[in-house]
């Protein structure tokens, strides 16, 4: 096997990403893993940040996969304090019900 | 082949199958303890790759709060998860074809910078040397000089994230009793006390 570099991060980033696509693809129904799906892509994306910043040598990729992180973190929590309010109204959580806003 | 690559193949390996797991999991409770697995091979290649407080900070962060805010909002809520997966095979063919579409996507355009020489960038903020700084201690010292706007950005994001949890999912509860201060207050003997002539022998 080759000696692991940048090309070996990214592959897994990209694969990573690709599985949380999926992912989002095939719980169509389940809201709650769509939202794991994201984080794992989210995840992809840290380590591609931190992979380049290997790279490079540089620490703004570790800072920026910082904010990544907490945005994910508020996104999550927003996310899931929708869902429980949403269940709290209609007691369900399918995607498919959800559209009293016609959008 | 170093014992790093060996953990570097060992991490990878166990972030990709994991994550197979959690967008496969039949019990969500299953799908929510892979992910937790997947974030910390994740932190293992984050170690790997030189990034010791980001590696600490996604265990934290995302294992202690995330993954168990999920595992809560999974347990809390009665939904038949079994009716949520009818027709999961339905969206297999279009989710593999735009998979396959955004790898290749992704593959390509690594290729393509690859072959135009990779970028060469002179660092904004370069990485100290190991033995002279801890990683931690050198991300502070970028973080919140070059970075502090974005700091406090980030800060009010959070604050937003909090503020919404709560304004979405706090509910009064009708029965509790709580304390008034204005009407403790507002209380004087007139309001409070009330003098009653009891006649002899009668009682109130």
């Amino acid at each position: 096997m080759l000696e692991v570099g940048l090309s070996h991060y990214l592959s897994v980033a990209a694969v990573l990403f690709t599985l949380g696509i999926f992912g989002i693809f095939l719980n169509r129904k389940n809201v709650i893993v769509i939202l794991m799906s994201v984080e794992l892509m989210l995840l992809a994306v840290n380590i591609n940040l931190i992979a380049f910043s290997a790279h490079l040598n540089d620490l703004t990729g570790q800072i920026f996969a910082l904010f990544v992180l907490t945005v994910a973190a508020a996104e999550a929590a927003i996310g899931l304090a929708i869902i429980v309010t949403y269940f709290r109204n209609k007691g369900s959580i399918a995607v498919d019900d959800i559209h009293a806003m016609k959008g | 082949m170093g014992i790093a690559d060996l953990f570097f193949y060992l991490f990878s390996a166990l972030t990709i199958g994991s994550a197979v797991m959690v967008i496969s999991a039949r019990n969500p409770v299953h799908a929510v303890m892979f992910l937790i697995l997947a974030f910390i091979n994740a932190a293992g290649l984050f170690l790997l790759l030189g990034a010791e407080f980001l590696a600490m900070l996604l265990i934290i962060v995302y294992v202690g709060a995330v993954a168990v805010l999920f595992l809560f909002v999974v347990m809390m809520l009665d939904v038949d998860f079994a009716e949520l997966r009818a027709g999961y095979m339905k969206y297999f063919p279009v989710g593999a074809t735009i998979g396959f579409i955004v790898l290749g996507e992704l593959m390509a355009l690594f290729g393509a910078w690859k072959s135009d020489g990779g970028i060469s960038v002179t660092p904004k903020a370069p990485i100290p040397d190991a033995a002279t700084i801890t990683n931690t201690e050198a991300i502070g010292q970028v973080l919140y000089t070059e970075y502090i706007f974005y700091f406090e950005a980030v800060g009010i994001i959070l604050l937003t994230a909090m503020v919404g949890a709560i304004v979405l999912t706090f509910r009064q509860n009708e029965n509790a009793k709580r304390q008034n201060i204005g009407d403790q207050v507002a209380r004087t003997p007139e309001t409070s006390i009330e003098i009653k002539k009891v006649e002899t022998g009668k009682g109130i």
